[in-house]
C-alpha cells in the first residue's frame, strides 16, 4: 500500500512503492503492526483535538460488540415462515430489517437465497466487508488471506472443510463484497422443522450460515 | 437516455487499468468476460474518496457474473459454478 512519509526510520515492514500491486500484510502479520501503531495514533490526535471524544470511541466498540446472530436469526426465521417478508427480504434486505426494528447502517443489504439447486457464500476478497451493523465483528478466519484467497479458487473444497460437501449437481455461486454492497445468505429452510415455532427456527440460524460456508441444521 | 452505459444481460470485459493505490478491482478479475446481472446504482468513486477527494462525481456500479470455469482455467467444480463481484463503470467495456 504505497503512502507518503519520510523513509528515515524503521518500521518493520518493506515499501515496494515500485510494485502498486504488492500485496498488503495479512492481519497479525508482524508486518501489519506498522498500520496498528498509525491507527492508535490518528485516534489519540482526533482526540486531542476535539474531533471526537474518548468515549465515543468505546461505545462504537461496545456497539459493534453487542451484536450477536439474534438479529440475523430474527430476520431468516421470519422469512421462512412468511412468503410476503422473504419476498421484500430479497428484494431489499435493508427496508425488511427496518420492518422488524433492526437498523442496518451499511448503504444496503444483499440478500441471496439458497435453493435445491444453488448454494451461495459470502467472501471479502480486498479486505473484510461484512454487515457488521447486522451481525457484528466478522469471524477472524473471515479475514483470514487464506479464507479470502482460497473461497473463490476453491471453494467447494473450502466449503468441504467446513464440512458442508456441495453435491455436483448444486451450483455453488462466490459473492465478492469487493466494493459497495454488503451481502447474507438466506439458507433453506433445514429438513425436520415443520412444527417448530418462529423463536425456535431463529435459534437454528448460526452466523456461518448467513456467510454461507455451513447450512443451518435441525439439532 | 439512461445515464449508465450497461444494462442486465449486457456481455463485458473488465479493463486492467494501470491504476495503483485504493482499487476495488481485485485483479483476478480482470480481462476476465461476464454479465451484468444488476445495475446497482451510483456511489462516490472509492479510489477518490480514499485520497481526500470526496466532491464526486459519482461512478455508476454494477454486479456482474461470471463463469468460474472461465475465471480459474483449471477450476474444479461444477461447470455451473459462478463469481459474483461488483465492478464501476469505468473499469468495464461492452463485450
Amino acid at each position: 500500500m504505497p503512502h507518503d512519509h519520510p523513509h528515515d526510520h524503521e518500521h518493520g515492514h518493506k515499501h515496494d512503492d515500485a510494485d502498486p500491486h504488492a500485496p498488503a500484510p495479512d492481519f497479525g502479520d508482524a508486518s501489519s503492526r506498522w498500520y496498528e501503531v498509525a491507527s492508535d495514533v490518528m485516534r489519540d490526535m482526533l482526540i486531542e483535538q476535539n474531533v471526537i471524544a474518548a468515549r465515543e470511541v468505546r461505545k462504537q466498540i461496545e456497539l459493534m460488540e453487542s451484536k450477536t446472530i439474534q438479529l440475523g436469526g430474527k430476520l431468516i426465521a421470519r422469512a421462512w415462515v412468511d412468503p410476503e417478508f422473504r419476498k421484500t427480504l430479497l428484494k431489499d434486505g435493508k427496508a425488511a430489517a427496518a420492518a422488524l426494528g433492526i437498523p442496518v447502517t451499511e448503504a444496503s443489504l444483499t440478500v441471496v437465497e439458497d435453493t435445491p439447486q444453488v448454494r451461495n457464500v459470502i467472501v471479502c476478497t480486498l479486505c473484510s466487508c461484512y454487515p457488521r451493523s447486522l451481525l457484528g465483528q466478522p469471524p477472524a478466519w473471515y479475514r483470514n488471506k487464506a479464507y479470502r484467497s482460497r473461497v473463490v479458487r476453491e471453494p467447494r473444497k473450502v466449503l468441504a472443510e467446513f464440512g458442508s460437501v456441495v453435491p455436483e449437481n448444486v451450483e455453488l455461486h462466490v459473492h465478492d463484497s469487493n466494493a459497495d454492497l454488503r451481502f447474507i445468505v438466506l439458507p433453506m429452510r433445514p429438513a425436520g422443522t415443520e412444527k417448530m415455532s418462529e423463536a425456535e427456527l431463529a435459534a437454528l440460524v448460526t452466523r456461518d450460515s448467513l456467510i454461507g460456508v455451513a447450512p443451518p441444521r435441525a439439532g | 437516455m439512461s445515464d449508465h452505459r450497461f444494462a442486465p444481460g449486457d456481455r463485458v470485459r473488465v479493463l486492467d487499468l494501470p491504476k495503483p493505490g485504493h482499487v476495488r478491482t481485485p485483479h483476478y478479475i480482470r480481462q476476465k468476460l461476464g454479465r451484468v446481472t444488476e445495475y446497482t446504482g451510483k456511489v462516490l468513486n472509492p479510489e477518490d474518496l480514499a485520497y481526500g477527494r470526496s466532491s464526486g462525481p459519482a461512478v455508476n456500479g454494477y454486479r456482474v457474473v461470471f463463469d468460474q470455469s472461465h475465471v480459474w482455467p483449471d477450476y474444479q467444480g461444477s461447470p455451473n459454478d459462478k463469481l459474483h463481484i461488483e465492478v464501476y463503470e469505468h473499469w468495464l467495456e461492452k463485450a
